[in-house]
């Protein structure tokens, strides 16, 4: 067994593939965690069902919906081939955009969480304080939900880094496109190579374990308890 | 007085009505008074432009806020709000919570400095403070300070202390007073509290079930005698506003001056010349057609006439009796005693005054 064995490649693309989608879903989930947070909309607990519908479903059937709809022919691969010259199956892309709905429940949810714990009370104090609805959001709201944020930035994050369907169904096995390490983790094990497997699953394992250690660190020892 | 803010404000809601038209002075305290879930909460939260009243209007020195086209948002309204809760935010210290509204008012329409709010409120100490470490009085007056350095033309106030101890409330009370007083912006306060009225109120408004009961000075709504179904039985009765005349060391006593005839109570710290509050319960109050002879330890006896009987329940033992002594004066004496001594409206009496509550803040 030899440490050189092991490439980087599918670990370093497994975490470009986490960052890119939690950076995504930090920016789509907030307004969507808000809204179910504030809204008295009926439509809010079929929206809430529907987000937390990745935690139940088998990844292969959402990587199976995926991969229909991401390819040439598909509702969303077709417009983008069209535009691009390529469909969203198979590509790094793609990859995101699904991963981004797979972990849609580990952002949204500690988001609305938050936002639902901070309240409408500071809001009106601030927005009677001469505060327009966005400045109170970024002066008031966010810094009073800062926990929510680490928490649903980490859990998006090492979800992504976990995650193994819906790759495997929408993204294949491109070396350096979508090759991530969960399936390079498969490979190796599939022809036998147990020794690269051991490697790269302790590795991923300590990962996810100080990620996690660090999020509490953090949670605990943050100002703004609530 | 000028009637400087105009607010009609009309809500349906299941189980739960607000209708309400008022046009209050544009200086001092009108404190609306009520039981819990009269509506008066509603009514601030209406004028500040937090709950929305269709078909509402709300005017402040000719300023419209709201009417049938204009519905102006909360934050851009000059209105200071102090909630029940301090509603301070946890990430900023006491100086950034302080500075919050003082920093989006443009600089040339900026009428406090922090400076003068932090002395007004007595809270120099601590401006570098977490939010977490005040105790709870500390935090209503820090809220009470970013409230003002908003520089609002009005100030709101919901039961801002009824979250708060005894000892608590009588800390902020005398801030509350100083604002009446020093500053020039309407207050309009809140409060089921008939001792926070007592001290504070200029004008009074008395709330029922989503409607004005009474509106008025304190001194004459205090004298209407249908008061007693919106009071406690053992507060019905009548505000005195008097003048100190004298101290007198010698008995710790202080003459004070109502409309001519002289009242003592125990002396206070107070100027000569400056206006004092007194609450005399009705039950306090007796009545004797003869003028008091010596041999009588009452102190406080003022010569008054009869204005108006109350009505004599059949299970009821007591009448209220409302007399003018210069001002308005209130008696609950015995049915018994009321048909021997033979009152009638325009009856002149002796009323013998056995306590006189004066509205310090250590009262409450």
């Amino acid at each position: 067994m030899n440490f050189s064995e092991i490439d980087a490649g599918p670990v370093w693309l497994s975490l470009q593939l986490a960052g890119a989608t939690v950076i995504l879903l930090l920016i789509a989930g907030t307004p969507l965690a808000w809204w179910l947070a504030h809204t008295r909309s009926r439509w809010r607990t079929c929206t809430e069902a529907l987000v937390a519908l990745p935690l139940v479903l088998p990844p292969t059937v959402l990587g199976f919906y995926l991969l229909i709809a991401f390819g040439p022919h598909g509702w969303l691969g077709g417009p983008v081939k069209a535009v691009t010259g390529s469909a969203l199956s198979f590509t790094f892309w793609g990859l995101v955009l699904a991963s981004t709905l797979y972990s849609l429940p580990f952002v949204v949810q500690p988001l609305q969480n938050a936002f639902e714990t901070v309240g409408r009370a500071p809001l009106e104090a601030a927005w009677t304080l001469g505060a327009s609805r966005w400045d109170a959001f970024f002066t008031v709201a966010s810094p009073m939900a800062l926990r929510g944020y680490v928490t649903a930035a980490v859990l998006g994050f090492a979800h992504t880094l976990g995650e193994f369907g819906v790759v495997l169904m929408v993204g294949g096995n491109i070396p350096g496109q979508t090759k991530v390490v969960s399936i390079d983790i498969y490979d190796r094990v599939e022809t036998l190579d147990f020794a690269s497997a051991h490697w790269l699953s302790a590795g991923l394992l300590l990962f996810s374990f100080v990620v996690l250690v660090f999020v509490y660190t953090v949670n605990r020892r943050l100002p703004i308890r609530i | 007085m000028t009637n400087a803010i105009s607010a009609r404000f009309k809500l349906d809601y299941p189980g739960f009505g607000l209708d309400v038209s008022l046009d209050l002075p544009g200086e001092g305290a009108t404190v609306v008074f009520g039981p819990s879930g009269c509506g008066k909460t509603t009514l601030l939260r209406c004028m500040a432009g937090l709950e929305r009243a269709p078909d509402g209007l709300m005017r402040l020195d000719g300023e419209v806020w709201q009417d049938g086209q204009t519905f102006l948002p909360v934050e851009q309204r000059a209105v200071g709000m102090v909630f029940q809760e301090p509603r301070l935010f946890p990430h900023l210290n006491v100086k950034s919570n302080l500075c919050y509204g003082l920093t989006r008012v443009p600089e040339a329409q900026r009428v406090l400095t922090l400076e003068r709010v932090v002395g007004i409120l007595g809270i120099e100490a601590l401006l570098e403070r977490r939010i977490q470490n005040l105790s709870g009085g500390e935090k209503q007056r820090v809220a009470i300070g970013r409230a003002l350095l908003r520089s609002p033309r009005l100030l709101l106030m919901d039961e801002p202390l009824s979250a708060l101890d005894v000892k608590r409330k009588r800390e902020i009370l005398p801030f509350l007073q100083r604002l009446r007083k020093e500053l020039k912006i309407p207050i309009v306060y809140v409060t089921h509290s008939l001792n926070e009225v007592l001290q504070l109120v200029d004008t009074l408004v008395v709330m029922e079930a989503g409607k004005v009961a009474a509106r008025g000075p304190a001194e004459e709504v205090f004298s209407h005698l249908d008061l007693r179904s919106h009071l406690d039985a053992a507060m019905v009765g009548a505000v005195l506003e008097t003048r100190v005349a004298e101290h007198d060391p010698a008995y710790c006593l202080t003459r004070l001056d109502y409309r001519g005839q002289n009242l003592f109570v125990p002396k206070l710290e107070a100027a000569v010349g400056d206006p004092a509050r007194l609450h005399i319960l009705s039950q306090d109050v007796s009545l004797a057609l003869d003028p008091p002879n010596r041999r009588n330890s009452i102190l406080n006896v003022l010569k008054a006439t009869v204005v108006e009987v109350g009505p004599k329940e059949a299970d009821n033992h007591q009448v209220d009796v409302k007399l003018d002594a210069g001002g308005p004066l209130l008696a609950t004496i015995t049915k018994k005693s009321f048909e021997s001594l033979k009152l009638k409206t325009g009856t002149r009496v002796f009323a013998q005054i056995k306590a006189v509550k004066t509205m310090t803040p250590d009262q409450v």
